[in-house]
């Protein structure tokens, strides 16, 4: 694997920091590659804006932080608005259809998107979106092995949410390999009326 | 030497923070008292302490303040604990007389730090390595202390566990000097089984009662303990005192004892020193880091190195004591030392000590908040290379 | 109010400096005497101060109580009273300035089968250590609390204290104090002491009394002791010598057992109401600690009774 950079954001309480734990841990101990996750704290990390990042290589990683992702998971339109501009030219953008509208997108990123908030909600909890989210995140990218994702899910959530959680996983595994065989055409799928309040 | 218990080991391959990871470190290590004042970036290693003690047998307690935290872990060591507090800046700051204590009292406990951009409140939330000097000199007096310095989570938990076996072995207050990147970055952490983790018993006396010398120091200059509760009926003092334990204020007690508490860590410099070392054979130009940036300058040497300059490396993992005499035999080979650190230039006035002259000092200083950008190290390494 | 008491000279631990410590045929004649380091006398405090005579109700008191000595530790910070560590022959730490009761919270916490006697001054307690106390008597830990107050600052030469009535003198307040001072006894039921008494140096029976009670309940307990400070606030408040405080805290004291506790503030030439303030029941904060970790862990608490490592 070369060195992938990816920044996973949203807005605090839809468990962007635990997405980008699942991710580096898949690929730490259970792909034996490296990871490393940095998040932002404070003040500035409660509530509103909700930013991780995670780094993955086959090598030991040096520089900690992600400087122009190769990936960018957007889960509101703010993280969208605030990260877009630091994504590689030619990288993947993968965001929640239902709260981020796609728009001035520079030429050459790859979009996808999914409900992620609709298909948790069908698994009966909302707020397992972000696991849907790495699902799609691991169909999509295919850089780690399925079944380190889920493992990764199992042993990062609590024991009693487990079985729901990857039941999320799977949901948002299968809506990405739909994705890549053309079922969904996330690129069109964008709507246009106000976002939805949440939390 | 004996292993670390079981019940503290948190054996298995983890995806865990720096900060947790040396909370796991001091379980490991048989720490089982800790106590702490919240403060960032460094509380989550008190909060996974509350949460795991209990269940492996141990007390936590958020004091009052820094003060009194630093100086309740010290309480704990001397009925028999070993123990340590968390803090961070300002913190740090504020514990700097029971470092002085804990040094003066032979108290080995460990003080973690997890450096953050000051002075005063300066970036609660960001790295810096600033606090490095004061690490060593922020208590009056005379002193030395051990001082070590992660830069990974895999390191917090295993330095965590040195830290604690250095207090015990010195009878010093040992200090792990992380950053916020180390503590706050998430990686791979592999915890051995605890019959793979050596642990340096507390040097408690065998001597009865009516024979033991609370100070009274042994070959390589370090006293043996004795605990509250036990019979001996002992006095500790921070004044200067003599073998006793009893006040002794006058000069010549003053100089028998500091150099002593001196002279038992110089001592042992050589075994102490610990640092990383790479390319350095054949090298013009070393690059000498720790902690976080020691992961930025590797990079920045890797790029210098594609375009041919012979440039090596040396990390410092031990800091404190400095490891001069090692320094000193580089500077004799090369033509330059390249510092960077996440301050305004601390470690590089040593290394310039050290250096003696023998070879150019190069400080590249970064104020903190971030880490450097691996292109300022690298412009540094093509200037002195020309 | 009894007038039992002896001269504080008498009572007070005397010079010794010829017996070896370690001497076993030495008999001493002062039945405390086996409770002090003897070969660390002459002490350091003056003549007529009020300190030894509080270590000497200490010593008689730990006899009373038939506590095991060696399971006794004191815990001082720095300034006169804090030399008290140094002189009793008992597991002591001589701290830093303010932070005796931290200190004893840890050994406190780590070896809980300690009895663990914090004794010091006000200056202390109160001033540089306030936060500290107030934080161990809401605690309610198991902490035995000695405060001499002799309502300066001794070891520096006499120097304005959180405790200074108002109108005395002080190196630093040397147009007298315009500060008003703590009321101690008050602010320790404020904040959660459940034994709280004062006495002077000329009440040594009752003193003596009230350390037996402290040591025999648990959760933190507080006792002032007011002492005359003969070389520094008497001489500069031209209240005399040692003997002239022992016979002004007679005539001044007034036993109120119970009184409530806001209306025993002192004041310079006013009343000096004694007695025991509170004895009450909390928590103690260890039962507490280990009693909510017991019913939200089960059988998952780890409770070890003393932390002691390999």
């Amino acid at each position: 694997m070369q060195l992938t950079e990816i920044r996973v954001a949203g807005f605090g309480g839809q468990g962007v920091m635990l997405s980008a734990h699942i991710i580096g841990k898949a690929a730490a101990v259970y792909q034996g590659a490296y990871a490393t996750m940095t998040q932002s704290f404070g003040p500035e990390a409660r509530g509103g804006a909700a930013s991780a990042q995670v780094i993955l290589s086959d090598k030991p990683i040096l520089y900690p932080y992600v400087t122009r992702p190769d990936v960018l998971i957007a889960m509101s339109q703010e993280a969208y608005s605030r990260f877009l501009p630091e994504l590689k030219p030619g990288g993947l953008l993968l965001v929640e259809s239902d709260l981020v509208r796609v728009s001035d997108l520079p030429a050459g990123i790859r979009v996808h998107s999914i409900p992620a908030t609709r298909l948790a909600e069908e698994l009966g909890r909302r707020m397992v979106l972000n696991v849907v989210m790495v699902g799609f995140f691991g169909a999509i990218t295919a850089l780690l092995e399925p079944d380190a994702l889920r493992k990764a899910v199992i042993d990062s959530v609590p024991p009693a949410t487990r079985d729901l959680n990857v039941r999320a996983f799977e949901k948002g595994f299968e809506y990405g390999l739909n994705t890549l065989h053309g079922e969904h055409h996330a690129e069109s799928e964008h709507p246009s009326l106000p976002l939805e309040a949440h939390d | 030497m004996p292993h670390a218990d079981p019940r503290g080991v948190l054996t298995g391959v983890h995806f865990m923070d720096g900060d947790h990871a040396a909370c796991e470190g001091a379980l490991a290590a048989g720490a089982r008292f800790a106590a702490g004042y919240p403060i960032t970036p460094s509380t989550e290693i008190v909060e996974r302490f509350a949460a795991r003690i209990p269940t492996v047998g141990g007390v936590f307690i958020q004091m009052e303040d820094e003060l009194a935290a630093s100086i309740a872990i010290a309480g704990a060591v001397w009925a028999g604990a070993k123990a340590f507090t968390v803090t961070s800046g300002p913190g740090f700051s504020l514990m700097m007389e029971h470092i002085g204590f804990a040094v003066m009292t032979e108290t080995p406990c460990v003080f973690m730090n997890v450096q953050r951009g000051g002075p005063s409140t300066g970036l609660p939330t960001l790295p810096a390595q600033a606090d490095m000097m004061q690490a060593r000199w922020g208590s009056h007096g005379d002193y030395e202390i051990i001082a070590l310095s992660p830069n990974s989570p895999q390191e917090c938990f295993d330095l965590a566990v040195r830290a604690f076996n250095l207090a015990e072995e010195f009878r010093v207050p040992v200090m792990l000097m992380m950053d916020e990147v180390v503590g706050h970055m998430t990686e791979k952490v592999v915890i051995p089984p605890a019959e793979q983790i050596e642990i340096y018993p507390r040097r408690h006396t065998r001597l009865p009662p009516g024979q033991y010398k609370p100070y009274a120091p042994g070959p390589d200059l370090v006293p043996e303990m004795a605990h509250a509760g036990e019979g001996y009926r002992f006095h500790v003092t921070g004044l200067t005192h003599d073998e006793r334990g009893y006040p002794s204020m006058n000069a010549a007690a003053q100089d028998r004892l500091v150099k002593r508490l001196k002279a038992k860590i110089t001592r042992a410099a050589d075994r102490l020193a610990c640092y990383e070392e790479e390319g350095t054979e054949d090298a013009d130009v070393v690059v000498i880091s720790y902690g976080i940036t020691s992961r930025v300058a590797q990079r920045a040497v890797e790029m210098a190195r594609a375009r041919g300059v012979r440039v090596g490396r040396l990390r410092l993992i031990t800091v404190w004591p400095f490891p001069t005499r090692q320094i000193r035999a580089l500077a004799r080979r090369v033509k330059a030392l390249v510092v960077p650190e996440l301050n305004l230039g601390q470690i590089v006035l040593e290394v310039e000590r050290a250096a003696a002259g023998q070879a150019e000092t190069i400080s590249v200083p970064h104020a903190g908040g971030s880490v450097h950008a691996p292109e300022q190290i690298l412009d540094a390494i093509m200037e002195v290379a020309k | 109010m009894t007038s039992q008491a002896r001269d504080p000279a008498e009572l007070g631990p005397r010079p010794e400096a010829e017996v070896p410590a370690e001497s076993c045929d030495y008999q001493p004649e002062n039945p405390v005497e086996q409770f002090l380091r003897t070969d660390r006398m002459p002490h350091i405090w003056c003549p007529g101060c009020g300190i030894g005579t509080t270590v000497n109700s200490f010593a008689r008191a730990l006899l009373e109580a038939k506590l095991d000595l060696d399971r006794v530790a004191v815990v001082s910070g720095i300034g006169c009273t804090g030399r008290v560590a140094g002189y009793v022959r008992l597991d002591s730490f001589h701290t830093t300035h303010g932070r005796a009761i931290p200190f004893a919270t840890g050994l406190k916490l780590a070896n809980p089968n300690l009895t663990v006697v914090v004794y010091s001054g006000d200056g202390d307690l109160f001033a540089i250590g306030g936060n500290h106390i107030i934080h161990a008597a809401r605690r309610n830990l198991d902490l035995k609390v000695i405060c001499v107050n002799n309502f300066v600052y001794g070891m520096t030469g006499g120097q304005l204290a959180p405790t200074t009535p108002v109108g005395a003198l002080t190196t630093t307040t040397p147009y007298g104090c315009y500060e008003p001072a703590f009321n101690l006894p008050a602010l320790m039921d404020a904040a959660g002491a459940v034994y709280v008494a004062r006495w002077t140096s000329f009440h040594v029976r009752q003193l003596t009394r009230a350390m037996v009670d402290i040591f025999r309940k648990k959760g933190f307990c507080f006792i002032e002791v007011l002492t005359p400070c003969p070389s520094l606030f008497q001489r500069k408040n031209r209240m005399g010598e040692g003997l002239d405080a022992m016979k002004y805290y007679k005539e001044k004291s007034k036993v109120r057992h119970g009184a409530p506790t806001s209306e025993v503030g002192l004041t310079i030439d006013g009343d000096i109401i004694v007695g025991k303030f509170v004895d009450r029941e909390r928590p103690e904060f260890l039962d507490l600690l280990r009693s909510q970790l017991a019913a939200q862990l089960g059988d998952r608490y780890v409770e070890v009774e003393h932390l002691v490592c390999s």
